[in-house]
């Protein structure tokens, strides 16, 4: 069976006037039905343009460029706006990172609700309701049919953020993007937010591509995991494969970083990777995290570096021997 | 809500009580008005007679409560110029000032809007040049020239229109046009920057993430929340378009309240000006107010708080 | 001798704010055209006296309404022609443009001290001072200022002092609104708090810490006050309530070139031009410094 999504070699430049910011470069990744991809990375790293480049939804500047983009045998490159607007929000759908102002505040959470589903379905006014009553109940929303006549202001940001999640539902789309769903929230409601969006995802079988920067939760819900460093992916596999043999020395930062319970000793300093990202304006030579690496060579500064595949869906872009990097990764794990 | 309004309401009383006073105090300025309305070469004894008719021998603040008390009555005295009572003289001449004004801003409204809805969604375009261009030269177009420009072209280089006079619609078109384009600037320029700010929302991409139409997301979404300022100022600019109103019927001899102004003024007839003043005065309170309403009810966040 | 170049401070730390903002201000198209426009009638102003062909009150009643010199029947002898009563028109409006200047510039003075003074005590005291300036801006507002200054004019007599202290007693509202918001927002910056907690004097604060720092919105605000008295003062006069005849107000003398709309228009034209012209320029240059000065633009 043929991926649900499918990317290859994506780009996304976007030019300013000293020379064109290069924020996603060359990635390629799938998402398979009933399957979540995470991608983790830090802020600027390019994941969330990637997740907009993927709805048509860029800012007007951006230029995307792919050599495939396919979603359900669906050419993305080719499809028209209004080809594409057919498809965004009914058969894939995105949940924002900022539940507090990503709701129309002039409009009831009904009326939102709602004109999803009648946009994309032939559906009349009393389906797309009971659909919105629905949809507020299975994300836990307690007198769900009296929600629908309240404004986004009446409401918290976790029940916001869960009625934005109601309606990227709606249409019962079978891709969802879901751009830091949690990290405008209170600790407490982020996890339940977490566990409702796997839940739901599990319940209707959706893929599912979480961004993230947080790596616990990378743990709990990934299937696979695409780490990004400076608009590349640096590192993907199962969450299982990149966890206990993290082999990109980003990855292996990253996981540093990270207090593990009865492990990490009381006062012990926790990892922490110095230097900073490079500019992606202009041309990039060498491996864009060499400038932070512990192992840097001569090479690494020169070479552009590939990403190499181990196995299907395995790979991690460093020059490094695979036996030098699972050293290294031991020392983590 | 409610309490928003009866706050809103106490400072419109408020207000409504000053302008009586500066109206009332109007009559004072010329130093004499017993010697004003009587005219400069009027002997004592009528001076005296005109001092007693109209209570300037009493104490000032017993003659500002009987103004004031007439009026809320609905009686502004006797104009002396045109010999009959204020009161009837303004409403006869109040339906064309307002029918006036209304054309005015409907007329803004339907030029500025949509251009600057447009301006927004294509920054730097042509359609925003165009729009840039008619605010900048609108602001700098003293509008009795402007009137008489279009006198100029329209009335005698090609006799399409009417001059002046208020006797069928046609008379009122071009000053319809002169007194609206005064307010289109400021409205367009609102409804642009409005409208920029709220394209670059986050609810506007969530509205995009779902797939409406183009169409959808800039009215439904965009304007409606952009539109809430404007609303307040086309109450203003209506209010303003009262005072506007004087230059522009003066010059098309239209018979209203503006026109009237100017007649009064010339001919120092106090009662009628300090009506007019008065009630130009209440018609701008009553107006931004119910614009504070319509506001409030227009944003969810002040209405259902 | 090797020659030893020195670094100029440009090459080492760029450009200075200063010359940014004069780089910004010099590619501003508005505010250069404004200011070359603006240049040339305050030009016209000022050496009227030495360059007016004529003098603007002289009458010579032979000589009346001869058209501009593109005229057909138009000469040298009076290159914009002359009025209903003989008078020379381009030394009229040379003269004009002193008196539409002098409104201006004096209006915007006495207004933008009442509106700046009642903005700023509105913005820093708060509380019940904030509730009266707030109460007089919209007592103020509700008044048409067009029919309250044609009024007051009309019974306290009608000069050019007269339409000043009136147009400038009634046109600080936008200063008190600008202003009044300015202040909040200056108010609650760290800089204001750390002076007062400090022990500055309030007047210190005032002084040193506020008003430098709404500078720029006053700035704004008091240009576009020139174009609205320069306006308001053409506006009286056409309605033959503001500056009196003979004086060559340009309001005035649209107003009576009124008279002669339908055959000799220029009289109409040509000082309704000046006048548009003087406006769009103020105009301009108020958007454009709006433009330069704006914190948004200071990347």
């Amino acid at each position: 069976m043929a991926a649900l999504l499918e990317v290859e070699n994506l780009r996304v430049d976007i030019p300013l006037g000293a020379g064109d910011l290069h924020a996603v470069r060359g990635i390629s990744f799938h998402v398979d039905r009933g399957e979540t991809l995470c991608i983790v990375g830090e802020s600027g790293c390019g994941k969330s343009l990637t997740s907009l480049s993927l709805m048509g939804l860029l800012p007007p500047k951006a230029v995307r460029q792919a050599d495939k983009l396919f979603f359900d045998g669906i050419d993305l490159t080719q499809a028209s706006q209004g080809k594409m607007s057919d498809i965004r929000g009914n058969r894939m759908a995105m949940i924002f990172q900022e539940p507090m102002t990503s709701l129309n505040p002039a409009y009831t959470i009904g009326n939102q609700l709602e004109e999803a589903l009648l946009r994309h379905q032939k559906v009349s006014g009393k389906e797309a309701r009971e659909r919105a009553i629905h949809l507020l109940e299975k994300v836990g929303i307690t007198g769900a049919a009296s929600r629908l006549g309240q404004y986004p202001h009446q409401l918290s940001g976790g029940l916001r953020q869960r009625v934005m999640i109601a309606m990227a539902l709606m249409c019962g789309p079978e891709l969802i993007l879901a751009d830091e769903p949690t990290t405008a929230l209170d600790v407490t409601i982020q996890a339940q937010i977490l566990h409702l969006m796997i839940e739901l995802q599990k319940e209707f079988g959706m893929g599912m591509i979480l961004i993230t920067h947080d790596l616990g939760i990378v743990a709990r819900v990934a299937d696979r995991v695409a780490v990004m460093y400076a608009g590349q992916i640096v590192e993907s596999g199962t969450v299982n494969e990149v966890f206990d043999n993290p082999m990109h020395p980003y990855t292996q930062g990253l996981l540093r970083c990270i207090p593990v319970p009865g492990k990490t000793r009381r006062g012990e300093p926790l990892g922490s990777i110095p230097g900073i990202v490079p500019s992606l304006i202009g041309k990039i030579e060498g491996c864009a995290f060499a400038n932070r690496c512990r192992y840097t060579f001569q090479d690494c500064l020169t070479t552009d570096v590939p990403l190499a595949e181990t196995s299907p869906g395995r790979g991690y872009r460093c020059l490094l021997s695979d036996q030098q990097c699972l050293e290294n990764a031991k020392e983590v794990a | 809500m409610l309490i928003y309004t009866l706050k809103r309401l106490v400072v419109a009383l408020l207000v409504a009580l000053t302008i009586s006073l500066i109206s009332f105090g109007l009559l004072f300025l010329s130093g004499d008005p017993a010697t004003t309305i009587a005219g400069e070469s009027a002997d004592e004894a009528a001076i005296m007679a005109i001092r007693a008719q109209y209570g300037f021998d009493r104490p000032l603040y017993e003659q500002y409560f009987a103004w004031v008390l007439r009026a809320m009555q609905g009686d502004f005295g006797t104009s002396f110029y045109f010999n009959m009572p204020v009161t009837e003289l303004i409403f006869e001449r109040l339906p064309v000032t307002l029918g006036l004004g209304l054309a005015a801003i409907t007329f803004a409204i339907i030029l500025s809007i949509p251009l600057g809805v447009l301006a927004a969604r294509y920054p730097n375009s042509l359609i925003d040049r165009l729009a840039l261009t008619i605010s900048v030269m609108g602001q700098a177009m003293p509008s009795f020239w402007f009137a008489l420009l279009l006198i100029m072209v329209f009335s005698f280089m090609y006799p399409l229109l009417p001059p002046s006079g208020s006797e069928t619609w046609v008379h009122f078109i071009m000053p319809t046009i002169v007194l609206g384009y005064y307010a289109t600037p400021a409205i367009m320029r609102l409804t642009r920057t409005g409208m920029m700010e709220v394209l670059g929302a986050d609810y506007i991409r969530t509205a995009r993430a779902k797939g409406l139409r183009p169409r959808v997301v800039l009215f439904k979404h965009a304007l409606r929340n952009a539109i809430i300022p404007v609303v307040s100022l086309a109450a203003v600019q209506l209010g303003f378009m009262l005072g506007g109103s004087i230059v522009v019927e003066t010059i098309f001899a239209l018979h209203g309240t503006g026109y009237l102004a100017w007649e009064s003024i010339r001919r120092y007839d106090l009662p009628t000006v300090q009506a007019i003043l008065l009630i130009f005065s209440l018609i701008y309170i009553v107006l931004t107010f119910l614009a504070d309403l319509l506001n409030a009810w227009l944003d969810p966040r002040i209405r259902v708080a | 001798m090797a020659a030893i170049t020195v670094p100029v401070a440009e090459d080492i730390i760029g450009p200075t704010p200063g010359q940014r903002l004069r780089k910004r201000i010099l590619g501003h198209r508005g505010v250069m055209i404004g200011s070359v426009i603006l240049g040339i009638i305050i030009l016209m102003a000022v050496l009227a006296p030495l360059i007016a062909p004529y003098d603007p009150y002289e009458q010579t009643l032979t000589n009346r309404l001869v058209p501009p010199v593109w005229a057909d029947a138009g000469s040298w002898t009076h290159p914009l022609g002359t009025d209903g009563l003989g008078r020379d028109y381009l030394s009229r409006l040379m003269y004009g443009a002193q008196i539409s200047l002098f409104i201006g510039f004096a209006t915007a003075l006495i207004s933008g001290v009442i509106g700046t003074i009642m903005g700023v005590a509105a913005g820093y005291f708060g509380g019940r001072v904030d509730l009266v300036v707030t109460f007089l801006i919209t007592c103020r507002l509700s008044m048409p200022v067009i029919l309250v200054s044609l009024a007051v004019v009309a019974l306290v007599g009608s000069s050019l002092t007269v339409v000043v202290t009136v147009l400038g007693v009634l046109l600080w509202d936008r200063y008190a609104v600008v202003m009044r918001s300015a202040t909040m927002q200056v108010r609650s910056l760290d800089y204001v708090a750390a002076a007062s907690a400090a022990g500055c004097s309030t007047w210190r604060i005032l002084v040193s810490e506020i008003l430098p720092n709404v500078m720029n919105p006053l700035i704004v605000v008091a240009t576009l006050e020139v174009a609205h008295a320069v306006l308001l003062e053409a506006a009286l006069s056409f309605l033959g309530l503001g500056v009196q005849p003979p004086l060559p107000s340009w309001g005035l003398m649209i107003s009576e070139g009124k008279d002669y709309l339908l055959f000799d228009a220029w009289l109409i034209t040509i000082p309704g031009i000046c006048l548009f012209a003087l406006l769009l320029a103020i105009n301009l240059l108020g958007d454009g410094v709006r433009d330069v000065t704006a914190p948004e633009n200071r990347s």
